[in-house]
């Protein structure tokens, strides 16, 4: 479990991280997802570009009816964040299950949606907040919409030079309720089949809904049938709206479990994510 | 003056344990030190075509590259130590890395030494290999089937060994049988993952001749012999040290190529040599546990009487016979298959079976614990079948009290017990009665709870040396103690046994304070260090206590006799006229002219005024050999509810009866009751090494083999009975296997119970959601 021997440079600020980004160069922030690449050597960078501690990518702040977190904020400042917590509840509810404290600690959420893990906790929640990710480089910015940044396992729209420097979180519905159920893998943590939801009413009545997945397939991903539930008062529908999301999709088969069974944890975690993101909209 | 035995006081290791100030092996350094790294086949099976070390030789800090055909005629191959006998046992060589063929992905090609971990880790990489695969065969019933593959010339079918006992008539009994219930029943591949994994560090002085090997060793003396064999060094020339090791739980009992590796390359370079294993290697590397693939039948009358067991085991040893891997599921586990219980007809054949695998050995409870679960998931079916309740049936079945000493049909004689007397206290505690009420209840608001009761006994203590001898095990299996009283009356207990997180320190401290009575702070238990311990033979099938900490009390006993004759000659009195009181001896009827055991330590170390024939200091040695195994025994009795929409089990109680005879310490009983089983909940729950059809290990790494972890895991209460064993002075009988045992087919049956009313009788283990859904799918005939 020895790394290929590399380079390591702090980063100054982010212009110097940006020069020395490159085809042989890696970023690291909390090191959680990295250093296992870089042990088992399926990940053989010269360089290692230390960007955990830029004060330019830290930091909680409210923007608009919205919040900006910056990408190296690490999950423990998310937890500490109140604002965060009455804003976006979700947030703290799936973070409080990442891991164990020390990847907690040292974990960063941008790292975290960098390194795009097919079966990662985060993603969904930003596929229902419908954030959106500022990605810098050198050239300059782009923003790029959560709902089109995970493009499979391990691969978003980040291209090699640039960086994921804030996510960005727009206000969210009111009357808004959201919620995230799990099944984990016994022995990674990680979801073997993951749905977040967030449901916004008026009125009795269903005016947003929102639903994403993890775990089930090859990446991350929004379930467009939860619009189903928009104008009606939700209940009965629920576990029509959880099956057809999952119907049809391809669903991942390893050793943990078979498509069939992760399809149908899947569809059983997507009705109780809707069923108490109503019942707290309510 | 208070007794210590029985004193629940606190582990005096774990301080250092949990701060950090212990040394393991790899914490050994030594001027000059280099560092080994071993390239691992990553094929399951092939020939070895070609192996070309030239650019790792050349490569930066590298000092030497070894491979298979270098050092096939100066190292001997690794020793298979338990011969088991009448069962024509097949030990095709093992060499220390792989020379014509390699046998399981991990098997060794060749070992790099550099002047540090990283350079000789990065030199495997300029190994260049070609490999001729072959094909790979993992499971151990298919590995004796026509047209598997071959992996040893001289091993036709792979077979190893057949192994059989019979006790009674078991044909008779299957064809007179009102009930019979089969079932095949699987043993997962466990890995034993101690929390420090293995690392050896040799050092070699030319000058005097002499190797001394750090070594995570459950059985330092053990692995000097071992070491002997392979390194051809005469045995007196070693000196094995098994300093802190970070558990074992059996995977630390063998002898490994990599560890005589590294003595040689000490040898031959003249300077200090370590290797240290990562946590994937020694998922590839070190030895497995389990695996076993079993064919049962158990049959009895239609009222609750068993009248025969029936198995036919198919047992992985991987690719080679690891030092006691032939022992495991015969002797250990076949001679074991009457349980508790009065089965007067058994009947069991072992197939001990190569596969492509790494190497499977003893792992917590060996043997016992498959046993153990056949056993109980076959009475289980039984009482089902007969639609009575399996307490009863086990009831009806168990070894009556006043029978002790009993010979059960495979030839052990269990030395005592009281089986219902701790059937009756788990049937309490965990209220058996009302769970039922309960259960039923909520079946009809459609919930499903269940109960698993186990009654188990097993053997362990091992065992007389005579015994160990008639059934091939290579060594002996007493255990030794060196008590030495120093002039100020402070005491150090040298022993053959080699504790790894089990307590002994502590213990055996309490045994030796109350024989003295002096305070427990005043003695050490020293172990680990051939060159300081008596021979003895290791720590491992619950013997420690039984064996060893009996030839400390042995040992402490006779040096009490001899400060007795010096008390009696300083106090001008006969012996016959001493009593010993409050830590004196002293003049029966006048108690204040005696002499404390400090002053006695004082003048046998001076040796100012002896007796005529006593020589001076105040030590003793003990060598203990039991007369027969011990059997300790218990109930355990686990609730549970089972959500039938995901699979899930959630445990509700976990109740624990043990009857380990007289405890020394109750609470380190007590964790030792906690850890085993919770190691026996991932046994049944969620662990298990898997293979590919090409013999790669998919569980490689922790994220993917789910050991259990402290957040999933139940309150355990525990209790016991106490039934002392004859067969030691102390009365104790082995505790550190029996949670493995007990617990597995108990959370087994629990959740089979639940999901009684769906019709499910039978779940491979482990019981993950995945699988105990798909058996409900299953029962109701739908998508799985
Ligand atoms: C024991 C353990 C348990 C875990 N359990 C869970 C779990 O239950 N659920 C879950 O969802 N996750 C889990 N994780 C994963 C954890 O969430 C991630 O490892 C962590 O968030 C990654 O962040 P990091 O800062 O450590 O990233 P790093 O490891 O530093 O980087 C990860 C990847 O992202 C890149 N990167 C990092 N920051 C940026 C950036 N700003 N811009 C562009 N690229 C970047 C790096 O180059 C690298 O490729 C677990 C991890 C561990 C070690």
């Amino acid at each position: 479990m020895i790394p290929t021997s590399f380079e390591y440079v702090r980063a100054k600020n982010l212009s110097d991280a940006f020069k020395l980004l490159g085809k042989h160069a890696k970023v690291i922030a909390g090191g959680h997802s990295l250093l296992p690449l870089l042990r088992f050597r399926l990940a053989q960078p010269d360089t290692l570009i230390d960007i955990g501690q830029l004060p330019q990518l830290k930091g909680i702040k409210k923007a608009g009816g919205g919040m900006k977190i910056g990408a190296a904020t690490t999950y423990r400042e998310l937890l500490e964040s109140k604002e965060l917590k009455a804003l976006y509840p979700l947030i703290a509810e799936v973070t409080e299950h990442i891991g164990d404290l020390q990847v907690r600690n040292a974990g960063t959420i941008g790292g975290g949606l960098a390194h795009a893990d097919p079966a990662a906790d985060m993603p969904p929640v930003m596929l229902v907040l419908d954030a959106a990710f500022l990605l810098q480089s050198k050239a300059g910015k782009r923003t790029v919409s959560a709902r089109k940044f995970f493009k499979g396992p391990f691969t978003t729209a980040l291209k090699p030079n640039e960086l994921l420097t804030e996510i960005q979180l727009p206000a969210p519905p009111k009357r808004t309720g959201m919620a995230y159920a799990s099944f984990e893998q016994a022995a990674s943590g990680y979801a073997l089949a993951g749905a977040a939801a967030l449901i916004a009413v008026a009125n009795g009545m269903i005016t947003r809904a929102e639903l994403a997945f993890t775990g089930l397939a090859d990446t991350p991903f929004l379930a467009p049938a939860a619009a189903k539930l928009v104008g009606t008062a939700g209940d009965e529908l629920i576990s029509q709206v959880a099956a057809a999301a999952v119907a049809g999709v391809e669903a991942n088969d390893d050793i943990h479990a078979n498509p069939v069974y992760r399809a149908h944890l899947a569809t059983v975690a997507a009705r109780r994510a809707l069923t108490t993101a109503l019942g707290r909209a309510r | 003056m208070a007794t210590l035995f029985g004193s629940g006081i606190k582990r005096r290791e774990d301080p250092r344990l949990i701060t950090g100030t212990a040394t393991y092996t790899d914490d050994v350094k030594l001027p000059g030190l280099l560092y080994a790294a071993v390239l691992r086949s990553s094929y399951a099976h092939a020939k070895l075509t070609s192996v070309d070390v030239a650019r790792a030789k050349r490569a930066p800090g590298v000092v030497a590259v070894y491979t298979g055909a270098d050092l096939k005629d100066k190292l001997n191959t690794v020793p298979c130590a338990w011969n088991v006998p009448n069962c024509d046992l097949k030990v095709p060589p093992h060499p220390v890395l792989a020379t014509d063929k390699v046998r399981y992905a991990g098997d060794g090609i060749a070992m790099v030494v550099a002047e540090s971990r990283a350079a000789a880790r990065d030199a495997l990489d300029l190994i260049d290999v070609d490999y001729a695969a072959l094909d790979a065969v993992v499971d151990p019933e298919k590995a004796t089937q026509k047209g598997a593959p071959q992996l040893h010339a001289d091993v036709p079918g792979n077979v190893a060994f057949t192994w059989k006992v019979a006790g009674g008539d078991a044909a008779k009994a299957f064809a007179e049988a009102a009930v019979t219930v089969e079932q095949r029943i699987l043993h997962n591949r466990l890995l034993p993952t101690a929390m420090e994994a293995r690392a050896a560090c040799a050092s070699y002085n030319p000058g005097t001749g002499q190797l001394t090997c750090w070594v995570t060793s459950q059985n330092p003396h053990i692995h000097r012999f071992l070491l002997s064999v392979m390194t051809k060094l005469p045995e007196h020339r070693i000196r094995v040290i098994a300093p802190e090791v970070g558990g074992g739980f059996g995977s630390k009992i063998p002898g490994y190529p990599d560890e005589a590796l590294v003595c040689f390359a000490s040898m031959d370079l003249g300077r200090p040599v370590k290797w240290t294993e990562d946590r994937s290697e020694n998922y590839k590397v070190t030895i497995h546990g389990r695996d076993h693939v079993e064919y049962v039948s158990l049959c009895g009358t239609k009222d609750g009487k068993i009248t025969g067991l029936r198995t036919r085991v198919y047992a992985g040893l991987g690719g080679y016979a690891s030092t006691a891997a032939p022992g495991i599921p015969t002797i250990l586990h076949g001679l074991i298959l009457s349980g508790p219980y009065t089965i007067p007809n058994i009947d069991v054949t072992v197939y001990g079976v190569y596969t492509t695998t790494t190497p499977v050995d003893a792992y917590r409870g060996a043997g016992r614990p498959e046993a153990t679960f056949l056993l109980e998931r076959m009475i289980d079916l039984y009482a089902r079948k007969i639609g009575i309740d399996p307490v009863e049936v086990r009831r009806k079945n168990l070894i009556p009290k006043d029978k002790f000493p009993y010979t059960v049909a495979t030839g052990l004689t269990y030395d005592s017990g009281n089986y219902q007397g701790a059937l009756d206290k788990a049937l309490s505690l965990v209220d058996y009665k009302k769970f039922r009420a309960e259960q039923a209840k909520a079946r009809k608001e459609g919930r499903y709870l269940g109960i698993g009761v186990t009654t188990y006994c097993e053997v362990c203590g091992l065992g007389p040396s005579q015994v160990a001898g008639a059934v091939g095990f290579g060594g002996g299996l007493y255990d030794s103690a060196l008590v030495r009283v120093y002039p100020t009356g402070v005491v150090r207990a040298y022993i053959g046994a080699k504790p790894h997180g089990q307590g002994e320190e502590t213990t055996f401290a309490q045994i030796v304070a109350d024989e003295f009575g002096v305070p427990v702070e005043n003695v050490e238990v020293v172990a680990g260090d051939t060159e300081t311990t008596p021979q003895g033979w290791g720590t491992y099938g619950s013997r420690t206590t039984a064996v060893c900490g009996s030839a400390v009390k042995v040992a402490a006993q006779r040096v009490k006799e001899k400060a007795k004759k010096i008390a009696a000659h300083l106090l001008e009195a006969s012996e016959a006229d001493l009593e010993w009181k409050d830590g004196k001896f002293s003049v029966k009827g006048s108690p204040d002219k005696g002499k404390s055991f400090a002053e006695l330590a004082l003048m046998a170390n001076v040796a100012w005024n002896m007796p005529t024939g006593v020589e001076p200091g105040l030590e003793a040695t003990a060598f203990f050999d039991p007369s027969n195994f011990v059997y300790p025994f218990g109930t355990h009795a686990c609730t549970v509810e089972v959500d039938p929409e995901t699979g899930e089990t959630k445990i509700l109680r976990y109740v624990a009866v043990d009857d380990c005879g007289p405890q020394i310490n109750p609470m380190i009983v007590q964790g030792q009751v906690h850890g085993g089983v919770i190691q026996g909940i991932g046994e049944a729950l969620q662990e298990m090494a898997v293979y590919d059809e090409d013999g790669q290990l998919l569980t490689g790494t922790m994220m993917d083999y789910a050991i259990p972890r402290a957040s999933q895991m139940p309150n355990v209460e525990t209790a016991h009975t106490v039934t002392p064993s004859p067969v030691n002075p102390l009365g104790v009988k082995g505790v550190g296997e029996t949670g493995t045992i007990a617990s597995v087919p108990t959370l087994v049956n629990a959740v089979c119970d639940a999901l009684a009313p769906l019709g499910v009788t039978h779940i491979d283990k482990p019981l993950t959601p995945a699988r105990v859904w798909a058996a409900i799918q299953q029962a109701k005939g739908g998508k799985r």
